[in-house]
């Protein structure tokens, strides 16, 4: 064991507990802050897998915005902001499609490297990424600024159709 | 590349874990208990507290597109990033094709603000 696996498997073991309490805690702005533990937890995994670029923009964008919309969207809407048992939860589905996801994905990997040795590629530093992102992956890159426009347009046309 | 360089934020996070729960730990032992109702009344900007919120607590829709349109430049500023880091090595290319992206992200940008949606009221 080296110091990454150590590392991988403590910080795996609190992303996995912290799911965990997302789904299961009967308070959903709790729900929300559990995700932040979980979302630090993975860009913290993507660290130690020498992603630093991922690992950080996980932060910006996954702990700056996009937990902070959710809360928004709990404040915005009708949702009840203390404990409640009556959320609306179904259980037994959940597993059910949790743990197919998690096993198909385990399966796959499995299949994919049976017992070989992968050495790490290069670390994953924002040089890296910006070479291959802007030369290799230039439609993908521009697609998503259509994407951007749409989701603005879209937000617009949500939040101002009651205004007219 | 090596974890090395996150030793000091790791130090970090620890000195703050350990302060607060220093803080916490010892505050009740140690702090003078003269409660009175100013001291027990939770506190919100030295406003006095309503025992409801205004509109059932719920946020005008407003805040939405603020926050979608937080979202929107943040990614944004996230693609200039690794952008800005290999400029020298994409040359004219990657100027271009950052030019076409933000053109894109300009025309939400000039949407938005002509349906007024950075106004208030």
């Amino acid at each position: 064991m080296t110091v990454a696996d150590v590392l991988l498997t403590a910080i795996g073991a609190v992303v996995v507990g912290s799911a965990l309490l997302v789904v299961t805690t009967r308070h959903i702005v709790h729900a929300g802050l559990w995700l932040v533990v979980t979302l630090t937890g993975v860009a913290a995994l993507y660290l130690v897998l020498t992603a630093e670029l991922v690992a950080w923009v996980q932060i910006l964008l996954y702990l700056g915005a996009v937990v902070v919309l959710l809360l928004f969207a709990v404040m915005l809407t009708r949702a009840p902001i203390g404990a409640r048992d009556d959320l609306d939860r179904p259980r037994w589905p959940g597993v059910l499609v949790g743990l197919g996801t998690a096993g198909s994905l385990a399966a796959l990997l499995a299949n994919a490297y049976r017992w070989d040795k992968i050495e790490l590629p290069a670390a994953g530093t924002a040089e890296r990424i910006g070479e291959h992102l802007f030369r290799s992956w230039v439609l993908p890159f521009e697609l998503v600024g259509l994407l951007l426009l749409a989701a603005l347009i879209g937000a617009i046309a949500l939040s101002r159709s009651g205004d007219e | 590349m090596s974890l090395a360089p996150y030793m000091p934020i790791v130090g970090l996070l620890a000195l703050g874990a350990v302060f607060s729960l220093i803080s916490v730990t010892i505050a009740p032992f140690v702090g003078p208990r003269r409660l009175n109702r100013a001291k027990l009344d939770p506190y919100e900007c030295g406003i006095e507290p309503t025992p409801q919120p205004i509109g059932g607590g719920r946020f005008p829709v407003k805040f939405y597109l603020t926050a979608m349109l937080f979202i929107i430049f943040d990614i944004e500023i996230v693609f200039l990033y690794p952008w800005a880091v290999s400029f020298e090595a994409l040359g004219l290319f990657g100027f271009v094709e950052m030019v076409l992206f933000i053109t894109t992200v300009f025309i939400a940008y000039a949407y938005v603000w002509r349906r007024g949606g950075l106004d208030w009221e």
